[in-house]
């Protein structure tokens, strides 16, 4: 039986208002979310990032891949504004790419990571027991890899390669997830209006879905946008590596890899696709940390 | 204390071995045959054969984990396939230099990131913090690998003061070093500062500059004390991303640590080198996790030994 058939007129007057409470509540954290000047500052640079990213074939002045050897690592000019790279190719298109795919891989990854984390950090914490005590066994075991070792090991085992790589970076941040929302399944289960809920008789899955996953939403929010940040970040390395995403493709971390044969001649092909890095990185924690003081000050994460 | 020690030490142990079952699962769990991929496209079938055999592919997985586990526990990690060596050798040789830069990188994070984290908490909202936070936040956003390569480029390839690779004298550990520390750094100059603010508000604090005690010493001997500890709780958490960053950074500089060989192992498929250096990595990242939680019950007595 649906709640809008029992509950009648007054029920969707009761709805309506609720909505208009949720409405105020973000109206109230965009509010304090502009006020913060570094969260601002985060906003536009992923704005600028997005853009780039999105109109990537609008704005590349040159094929991505195209490559002119006659002007193979020529410095940053008019007809090159970011040079060439040791094939003669576009930098500047090239990084244009990059935040594309960047951003396909910082999404997916932190998408994966959401997926198995979330339930996983859930039950745990909801049901405990036996299920509680293996998966957090699980998560110690794959906490006791460095971060980059562990995507190394997945990598090693899955192959390189795009789809790889996100599934490589997904898993590193599971135990983060799982972590966080457990610890926050515990302080939530044992609050009154989750009582009042299980008084009522709902069942465990309307208790976990509607009323505790909800109230977590705001961490997991924060955590995902500091873990995209993070996410970047290892995509990059792994490609810096070898690991990653594989040549030609126009991937920023693949593309330091190349650059570093060419540091004496051409410190331009290093420059420019680090920085296009730092900035995407350094927007999305300055995002993450504005989300988190809007959210609730007082969230310790 | 001894009890809580034991009891951290049977935690540690279900881990380990966690542990060594991934590391024997990385060899099992590649697709198609190991020892095919092991010997090479060109292997023939004896080559291969004889890969399968000295390494007991042949065997039934279990018992192949048995003598896996068995030969880890003697030390025993099999042979390089790459150059033949013993794993255990090359291991033995390389750990060393690892620790030698990791333990540097700490140095340069606490060295840089405490007095940063206090001059920015003791001149709070003036332009020193606001610039030192920034610094901060550009810190853990910089990819340390590139970080290392533009060090490179500047002190190395322009100015020539310092070498660009090789591990041999001191001058040799200052980029990496650098480079390994100055991200961890930034995650300690914010933990000092919010330490460092949330004690200077405590009123032990005032008493302190109320009985006429000289702001130096109500910094340094009242406050600083009591701040440390949570700043110790992140250098400890640290430790994962400094043996993560050791990794990257050795590949920049060309450092003849452990995961150096790592990536070299994975380059060239050279399993039991993989297999070698992640069990060591692994373990004495649990190792490490271990002692710090062991130095914080014994810095801070409040933390019960439960």
């Amino acid at each position: 039986m649906s709640d809008r058939t029992t509950a009648g007129v007054d029920g969707v007057a009761k709805e309506a208002e609720v909505r208009g409470q949720r409405y105020r509540a973000a109206a109230a954290i965009w509010r304090r979310l502009q006020r913060n000047r570094g969260a601002v500052v985060g906003l536009w640079l992923l704005v600028l990032f997005a853009g780039a990213g999105a109109f990537a074939h609008v704005l590349s002045p040159y094929d991505p891949y195209f490559s002119n050897l006659e002007a193979s690592l020529a410095p940053p000019s008019a007809r090159y504004w970011m040079g060439t790279d040791e094939l003669g190719r576009d930098i500047f298109s090239r990084i244009l790419y990059g935040a594309r795919l960047s951003i396909v891989i910082g999404s997916i990854s932190v998408a994966i990571g959401v997926a198995i984390g979330v339930p996983l950090g859930l039950f745990s914490g909801y049901f405990g027991g036996r299920f509680d005590l293996i998966s957090q066994r699980l998560i110690d075991v794959l906490l006791a890899f460095p971060g980059v070792v562990l995507a190394i090991i997945l990598v090693t085992v899955l192959g390189v390669g795009l789809v790889n790589v996100m599934i490589a970076v997904g898993i590193v941040s599971v135990p983060s997830y799982a972590r966080l929302i457990r610890g926050q399944v515990l302080s939530l289960k044992s609050r009154e209006f989750v009582e009042a809920a299980r008084a009522l008789g709902a069942n465990s899955g309307r208790i976990v879905f509607r009323h505790i996953l909800p109230n977590t939403v705001a961490v997991l929010i924060v955590q995902a946008t500091l873990q995209i940040a993070a996410a970047i970040l290892s995509a990059a390395a792994l490609g810096f590596l070898g690991m990653g995403v594989q040549q030609p493709t126009a991937e920023w971390g693949a593309m330091l890899s190349s650059a570093r044969q060419n540091i004496q001649l051409a410190p331009h092909t290093l420059i420019f696709p680090g920085t296009a890095i730092m900035i995407t990185v350094l927007g999305f924690n300055l995002l993450g940390d504005g989300l988190r003081d809007a959210l609730d000050p007082r969230m310790k994460l | 204390m001894f009890q809580y020690l034991l009891k951290r030490l049977c935690l540690a142990i279900p881990v380990l071995f966690g542990v060594s079952i991934v590391v024997f699962g990385i060899v099992r769990f590649i697709p198609g045959d190991p020892a095919q991929i092991m010997a090479g496209q060109a292997a023939t079938q004896e080559a291969v054969r004889d890969i399968r055999e000295a390494l007991g592919l042949d065997r039934p997985v279990p018992v192949q984990y048995a003598y896996f586990l068995g030969g880890a526990v003697r030390g025993d990690l099999g042979k390089s396939i790459y150059n033949g060596a013993p794993v255990r050798e090359e291991l033995g040789q390389r750990f060393p230099r690892t620790l030698r830069l990791a333990l540097s990188g700490i140095l340069v994070s606490c060295l840089v990131g405490i007095p940063v984290g206090i001059l920015s908490a003791v001149r709070h909202s003036t332009w020193i913090d606001s610039s030192a936070m920034i610094f901060a936040l550009v810190g853990v956003s910089m990819p340390l690998f590139w970080l290392g390569l533009n060090l490179i480029l500047i002190f190395a390839v322009r100015l020539q003061w310092l070498p660009a690779i090789g591990y041999e004298t001191p001058q040799h550990l200052i980029l990496p070093a650098i480079t390994l520390g100055l991200g961890s750094a930034a995650l300690v100059a914010r933990m000092t500062r919010s330490a460092m603010l949330e004690v200077l508000r405590q009123d032990y604090v005032r008493t302190a500059r109320a009985k006429g005690a000289a702001e130096r010493r109500v910094v340094n001997y009242h406050a600083l004390r009591n701040a440390l500890i949570p700043v110790v709780t992140v250098v400890g958490l640290q430790l994962g991303n400094l043996l993560s960053g050791a990794v990257l950074t050795e590949s920049v500089f060309a450092w003849p640590g452990v995961g150096r060989l790592l990536v070299e192992g994975v380059l060239t498929r050279d399993y039991p080198i993989i297999q070698g250096s992640i069990l060591l990595v692994a373990t004495s990242f649990v190792v490490l996790n271990l002692a710090v939680d062991l130095l914080y019950a014994f810095l801070d007595p409040r933390i019960r030994y439960e």
